[in-house]
Formats: C-alpha cells, sequence, structure tokens
C-alpha cells in the first residue's frame, strides 16, 4: 500500500513535469532517465528479486525491437498493435532461454554467459539475414502521428515512458508482497531451502524471466519508436545489457527505489562525461566498469543501502 | 500394523564406489516420533535426500501414505505433505523471521497477509514470537534450528524429516528445544503430525522417540525402543569399534 502511494506521487510528480516543462534539453533528459529507469527495473525483476544476473538483457531489448520494427515494415501493422506483439516476443524469448538455462541448472556466472551467448547468436543472426535488413538495420519513415506512435515533441514519448515505468514500479511493487515474490526471493536466496518448502524452481525463475523480458521488450519497441531505427549492435550489442544490469546493481538489487536511483546516477554520470571527454568513444562504458568495481566492492547493497544504513544510525542514535 | 505414513523399500545409492545407503526398509507409524540414528557417515542424511527426493536413488522405493513417490522432485513432496529441514541451517538470509516462516505458509495460503499471520501464529508454536522481526542471518544457532523448524511446520506438513535439529546446542538449549519437538507431534491441532528424526544428541532420543532404526555404513543393523538398541552390542561396536561389546562385558563382570 505504503509502496502504490509512493509511486503514484512520483508519476504524478514526472506527469505534471513533463506537462509544464517546455524546454526540450529537459524534457529529452528526463525521457532518457526514464528509459534507463525501465531497462534497470526489467532487470532487478530477474536479477534483483530472482538472484539470476543476466550479462545479455539485451536479448529481449533486441528482439522487442525488432518485432516492433519488422511489424510495422514488413506486416504493414499499426504501431500501437505492434506493441503488445514487440512485449510479446521478447517475453516468448525470456521464456525459451529461460527455459533453456533453468532446465539445466545454470547458475551464477554460467547464466551470466548464457544469456550473453544469446545476445551474441541473436545478433549474428540479425546480422545476416536479409529480413531483419542485416548489417543496415531498420529504419522506420517518419510519420509523427500520435496514431502512429511517432510524438512531434519529447512530450509524448515521456508519458508513454512514464506509463511503461509506473507499470514496471507496480510489477515490483507486486513481488515485494505477493506470495509469488516472496517464492522467488526464497529461491535467491537459498534454493534448496525453497524446494524442501514446496517450491518449484524452474517455474518460479522462468516466471520473473518472462516477465523481466517483457519488460526489456518494451523498452526495445520504444527505443525504435523514438529513434525510428535499429541496428543489430544496438539491438544485441552489450550496451544495453550493461545499463540495464548497471541501473539495478548501483542502486540497489531487490528493492522498489533503487534501480530508479541507479539509473539516474548513471545518466547523470554518462552526460558527465560525455561532455569532459566527448572526444573519447566509449569512454562511458569505461567509466560504467569502475563504477561497477567500486559499488559491487564497497557498497553491496547500491544507494538504496545506504539510505537503510543511515536510517538505521538515525534510529539507533535514537535508541542509545 | 495400520498402513504406515511412510514406507521404504529396500533402499539403496552408492556414489562411485562408496555405497551410501544399502538395502535399507523400514516402516514409519502415522502419528509417531521416530528417529534415525548412526555413527557419522553412516548415510543418515543421505537416506532423508533419498525420501525427500532431493537424490534418486539407484534401487528401491518410497511410499507416503501409500502412495509411491520414488523419484519425485522435492517440491511435489512438500505438497504431498512430507517437507525436511536441513543438518547445517539454510535460511533466506536477507528475509526476516516472519518473512522465512511465510515462505512455508505460502504453500498453502495464497494472500500475503495471511500467510504472514500463519507465521506469527507458527514462531509462536516454536518459541520463536519476540525474533519475528530480526533477520534471519542475525539469529542463533538454536534461533536458527527453531527457524527451519517453523518453516517445515508452516508448510502444515503431516510427515516432518527433521536432520539433526539439536546438533551445535548446548545443554540448555536442548532442554529447551526439546519439549518443543515433543509438542509437534502431541499437539494434534493439524490432525497429527508424524515425525522422523536423525539424531546425534542421545538425551534427545532416549526422551523422544518411541523407536529407533540405527544406520552404520549405509545399512540397516539393529531397531527397537531407545533402550533396547543402545544395549545391543551390534550398535554399541558400530559406535565404538569392534570388540568393545566384549570389553564393557568383562569389564562389567569383573
Amino acid at each position: 500500500m505504503k509502496d502504490m502511494v509512493s509511486i503514484v506521487v512520483f508519476v504524478l510528480a514526472i506527469g505534471t513535469a513533463a506537462l509544464f516543462i517546455d524546454s526540450g534539453v529537459t524534457l529529452n533528459f528526463i525521457l532518457m532517465a526514464l528509459y534507463a529507469t525501465l531497462l534497470a527495473q526489467a532487470w532487478n525483476m530477474l536479477g534483483g528479486f530472482g538472484g539470476q544476473f543476466s550479462f545479455g538483457h539485451a536479448l529481449f531489448f533486441g528482439s522487442g525491437a525488432y518485432v516492433q520494427a519488422m511489424a510495422q515494415l514488413q506486416g504493414g501493422i499499426n504501431a500501437w498493435v505492434a506493441l503488445p506483439l514487440a512485449i510479446g516476443g521478447a517475453a516468448l524469448v525470456g521464456a525459451f532461454v529461460g527455459a533453456l538455462a533453468f532446465r539445466y541448472g545454470l547458475k551464477g556466472s554460467y547464466f551470466a554467459l548464457i544469456t550473453l551467448a544469446f545476445a551474441e547468436v541473436f545478433r549474428i543472426v540479425a546480422l545476416s539475414l536479409p529480413f531483419t535488413g542485416a548489417g543496415v538495420g531498420l529504419m522506420l519513415p517518419l510519420r509523427a502521428a500520435a496514431s502512429n506512435l511517432q510524438f512531434g515533441s519529447a512530450r509524448g514519448y515521456v508519458l508513454l515512458m512514464l506509463g511503461f515505468v509506473a507499470l514496471a514500479l507496480s510489477v515490483t511493487a507486486w513481488l515485494r508482497h505477493s506470495r509469488f515474490g516472496a517464492q522467488l526471493q526464497a529461491v535467491r536466496d537459498n534454493e534448496d531451502a525453497a524446494r524442501a518448502l514446496g517450491i518449484d524452481p524452474l517455474r518460479t525463475k522462468l516466471g520473473a524471466c518472462v516477465l523481466s523480458a517483457a519488460f526489456m521488450g518494451a523498452a526495445g519497441a520504444f527505443y525504435v519508436q523514438v529513434f525510428q531505427y535499429i541496428d543489430p549492435s544496438i539491438a544485441f550489442g552489450p550496451t544495453t545489457s550493461v545499463e540495464a544490469l548497471l541501473g539495478a546493481i548501483v542502486g540497489g538489487m531487490g528493492t522498489l527505489w533503487g534501480p530508479v536511483l541507479g539509473a539516474l546516477a548513471l545518466h547523470v554520470l554518462s552526460d558527465l562525461t560525455r561532455n569532459l571527454f566527448g572526444a573519447l568513444p566509449g569512454i562511458n562504458m569505461v567509466i560504467y566498469g569502475v563504477v561497477l568495481v567500486v559499488i559491487v566492492m564497497f557498497m553491496p547493497r547500491g544507494i538504496a543501502g545506504i539510505g537503510r544504513s543511515v536510517r538505521s544510525l538515525w534510529q539507533g542514535g535514537r535508541r542509545g | 500394523m495400520a498402513e504406515p505414513l511412510l514406507e521404504v523399500r529396500e533402499l539403496s545409492i552408492a556414489f562411485g564406489g562408496l555405497r551410501a545407503v544399502q538395502n535399507v526398509s523400514f516402516r514409519v507409524p502415522r502419528g509417531s516420533l521416530t528417529a534415525l540414528i548412526g555413527p557419522n557417515g553412516a548415510g543418515k542424511t543421505t537416506l532423508f535426500a533419498l525420501i525427500s527426493g532431493f537424490l534418486r536413488p539407484d534401487h528401491g522405493q518410497v511410499f507416503l501414505d501409500g502412495h509411491d513417490i520414488t523419484g519425485h522432485a522435492p517440491h511435489l513432496n512438500a505438497r504431498a505433505g512430507m517437507t525436511r529441514t536441513f543438518q547445517i541451517v539454510q535460511p533466506f538470509a536477507l528475509q526476516t523471521v516472519r518473512e522465512n516462516i511465510a515462505v512455508g505458509a505460502h504453500l498453502h495460503v495464497a494472500g500475503r497477509a495471511a500467510a504472514l499471520a500463519e507465521a506469527e501464529r507458527v514462531a509462536e508454536r516454536v518459541g520463536l514470537a519476540s525474533q519475528l522481526d530480526k533477520p534471519a542471518a542475525d539469529l542463533t544457532v538454536a534461533g536458527r534450528k527453531r527457524l527451519e523448524l517453523a518453516r517445515a511446520l508452516a508448510t502444515r506438513a503431516r510427515l516432518l524429516l527433521l536432520d539433526e535439529v539439536l546438533a551445535g546446542l548446548n545443554p540448555q538449549e536442548i532442554g529447551e528445544m526439546i519439549p518443543v519437538v515433543r509438542a509437534i507431534v502431541d499437539d494434534g491441532a493439524d490432525d497429527g503430525v508424524t515425525v522422523l528424526m536423525i539424531e546425534h544428541v542421545m538425551q534427545a532420543v532416549m526422551n523422544l522417540a518411541a523407536h529407533v532404526w540405527v544406520l552404520a555404513q549405509g545399512q540397516l543393523i539393529a531397531e527397537g525402543s531407545p533402550a533396547e538398541v543402545t544395549r545391543n552390542p551390534a550398535v554399541i561396536e558400530a559406535y565404538l569399534g569392534p570388540g568393545t561389546a566384549e570389553r564393557l562385558r568383562k569389564a562389567h563382570v569383573a
């Protein structure tokens, strides 16, 4: 209940800001921060709550992006109709890869590797097939109209993205307060104990994988609508995978607001580095790497963990 | 004898050349509190793993309530009413005691609030009521053992397989835990829980168990009341080495 109140406040605040802000730069900043939040929040469902660390979440992102583009270009389907197809397609890929990995009990680094491998396989396949546009990629014709899911200004996209983020936050809140979420966290913390208590780890992890993949697919579809372009390395390359996991890990895995904070922090950081080191392409990935090492070593609970430590210090002080 | 709740028939498993469990058969009567004892490495925990489905036997069968459950996955066995605890406690360390127990309760309770409420009731039964909001990682060893028990109880199991719930406790803690275990069987609130325990603490076995099976080197070597098996020469030798029973007898006579 408290979670839902905070989500509503968050959505109202950002929504109001989006309606009244006219600066394109600010709107774009909000848009990309929300986009990074969705990636992090999607990864958090499987990685944070399920303890399954994917290193290839771009797999689901790219699947959603390609379905969104191909449904319009080759299927002649309206973009709004393509959107659920893209989300469903990504969820299907999630079910397939998840079933394969979890059926054979791949955990930890092995799960990370298999997701990475699948993302690479999809990238190479997309690179070689004519109907995915091969190396050239796919370009959506620019037809700005709300009915076409292409908006004239960033405002429309901000509101659409805010809708996705609100949904992702609500699903995360549900994971915190539901039977499925409790079982998922039990599997994360101790799979054998969970099995002894009647939990089917395969189905539980698979459910989380499908959910997580669906939201990544939504992010992919969104990317295609905003930039009207997708190619294999944008879709399935490591950048999106890293952004997703980093946002969640930096912010705090398995929390509601951690991934939001993490995504925001990283987004600010990457904007800064781009301004400082504009001449060095890829420098932000180097900085990301450093941030990841520092966080994992010194703040395993992420930014949200600092909040918790401060709160317990505060309460401890009052008690003492 | 009425139909047993659990029946194990000629169960065997080998790991390479090590025959960890060989041709073990026994029947656990409904509503009883029985124990499985034996020296370290006898195969007791392996036998539990075979019964609960964590390991698949090479030979033999397991029946729960007359149904063949050989090789069924642990989560299916838990749904059928048989839950085990672990010798090395396995808490969900990041979660509170209340949340830990609720995971067990969720086997039959869908609603979150109802599962948390049930967790409180179960905590009461095992003496964890004052620690509900503590993270499981902050519990003492005795607390963690109680938590193992509570989570298993919360699944509303008809048959509990308790793997050394008393190991690592001091005499006072053991004394406090024995009535808790006894109450589980005697309460009859959930129309009778049957308990089969692996236990090293003989004080507890003598106190609690109506019937004892003794496992040594993977084979059942004796059974009977706790008093009977502790007098059994084969059991004494299994624990203390060959020839000990004879020497003890002579010392006694002299």
